[in-house]
């Protein structure tokens, strides 16, 4: 039998997810892949596996597998989250050992949105572009995970893990994301009302972008901006006035301007913001 | 294209260029795909301007250096050799009048206008394997519709403000369509996957319904 994994539970989405796919921007196809890059490579490191090895993204808990085929070395990181085996709480940021035909669980996590679970090895989807990362966006990629979905596992490197447990990040309390001014930011009255406003992350969020609730920003101008690429990490105000922060499946080209760019390491963080929660923005001067 | 574009900021992973003119945002991106500099990673062109995201390991401010080495001369002589892309269209648009009557053309002039010139993808976006294309002269130019459509079907042929699109997939649209084709635009079995990429010229060829 095939080493893998056999999804039972998906909870509110769960995805299967590695670095993404670069250079295809051109043809309208982002980049896509984990929505917190850092926590994908760190789960991956801990494994010994290449930093982008495809894991399962999941947003808010509740995903169950069942080991198939042959005992497996998993690790989960992202969003703190409880996670059992065979409802044994092994814990998240720790590498564990689940034997053939054990269930894993990842319970909501206690901050923060998104958590990964990795393999020793990694997910064998069909790559996409040479990227098993799905896009909401764009519908590339292996679709969103349901139960009964079966996932291969992949052929561990030669490296052996050697380390037990990696740092968690601390996920509570406001956020406050670095940003650099531009390329737009005259298309607004007021581009320092970015940094004055504390803003509430919208319910209306997801892979592609995470809306702010707050006071509008006022436009400076009535005409239209002509399309310009985008990147993870803009800032760009619709005409609402409410920000909207690319994330990970964000269009390639848009037509609102880009007031700024939050610095690319704090887009990372900006992915584990959860809808009602505080973010803030201090500018950064462009390096 | 005589000065050197400007560099605007955008973030601490890539600038935008910003150019004048659709013609010359092609230009600059044929120039980066003919030859890029190591410390280019990602080009996105657009309507006016291309973003440029530094290669990985690379920062922002040796990109600033190597983009001003880039040169127009490169970039005249790379889109003059970009391939030429035949695409048979019907036209039976359900907008085809309507865009007559916008143009002050009759629909037979719409057609021979469309198939008359040589058309040019000058960036993507909005799904894959979907490129905007840019004609010679401005006699199709019109307006998007006043009522997008929540389901145009692949193969639309369409035309908004100085572009003419088609779509690879059916998706929510508010293009003025002209036709329809056959050509298969986006194919993950196919290299590359993507019948239109930038840089690449079209002629459209009417055939009969």
């Amino acid at each position: 039998m095939t080493r893998g994994l056999r999804v039972h539970a998906s909870g509110p989405l769960s995805l299967v997810e590695d670095l993404g796919r670069p250079g295809h921007a051109g043809v309208g196809v982002g980049r896509s892949g984990a929505a917190d890059r850092c926590a994908l490579a760190l789960a991956n490191r801990a494994l010994a596996n290449d930093d982008g090895a495809a894991a399962i993204e999941v947003t808010l808990g509740g995903l169950e597998v069942e080991v198939l085929g042959d005992g497996l070395w998993l690790c989960v990181s992202g969003a703190p989250c409880p996670v059992a085996v065979d409802g044994r709480e092994v814990g998240s940021h720790a590498v564990f050992f689940a034997e053939a035909g054990s269930r894993v669980s990842l319970g909501r996590p206690a901050s923060g949105l998104r958590s990964y679970l990795a393999v020793r090895g990694g997910l064998d989807a069909a790559p996409v572009l040479g990227s098993r990362a799905s896009d909401v966006l764009s519908g590339l990629g292996p679709e969103p995970l349901e139960p009964g979905a079966v996932l291969g596992v992949g052929a561990a490197g030669a490296r052996f893990p050697h380390v037990d447990s990696v740092p968690q990040p601390d996920l509570q309390g406001e956020a406050v994301l670095r940003v650099v001014r531009g390329p737009r930011d005259g298309w607004v009255r007021d581009a320092d009302a970015l940094v004055r406003t504390t803003w509430q992350v919208s319910e209306r969020s997801n892979r592609v972008g995470m809306r702010l609730a707050g006071e509008p920003l006022r436009p400076a101008r009535e005409d239209e901006l002509p399309s310009e690429g985008a990147w993870r990490g803009a800032v760009q105000v619709p005409p609402s006035g409410e920000p909207v922060l690319f994330l990970a499946d964000h269009p390639v080209t848009g037509g609102y301007p880009v007031i700024a760019v939050v610095v690319d390491a704090d887009v990372d963080r900006a992915a584990q913001l959860c809808p009602g929660q505080p973010v803030r923005f201090r500018w950064v001067d462009a390096p | 294209m005589t000065t050197t574009p400007e560099l605007l900021p955008y973030g601490d992973r890539a600038l935008l260029v910003e150019l004048g003119s659709t013609s010359e945002a092609l230009a600059y991106a044929a120039a980066l795909r003919s030859g890029p500099p190591a410390a280019v990673g990602e080009v996105v062109p657009a309507a006016r301007t291309v973003l440029v995201v530094a290669a990985d390991g690379i920062g922002v401010a040796a990109l600033r250096q190597a983009l001003l080495e880039v040169s127009p001369a490169t970039a005249g002589a790379a889109s003059d050799d970009a391939a030429l892309v035949e695409v048979p269209v019907t036209y039976d648009g359900e907008d085809l009048d309507d865009v007559a009557s916008l143009t002050g053309l009759t629909p037979d002039e719409v057609v021979a206008a469309h198939t008359g010139q040589t058309w040019q993808v000058a960036f993507g976006g909005f799904a894959p394997g979907f490129g905007y294309l840019v004609g010679e002269d401005d006699r199709l130019h019109v307006p998007r519709r006043k009522q997008s459509r929540t389901a145009v079907p692949p193969g639309a042929v369409g035309l908004a403000g100085e572009y003419s699109g088609l779509y690879p997939r059916t998706s929510p649209g508010g293009w003025q369509l002209i036709g329809r084709t056959d050509a298969v635009l986006w194919d993950l079995q196919r290299q590359p996957a993507a019948l239109l990429s930038p840089g690449v010229r079209v002629r459209f060829v009417r055939v009969d319904p």
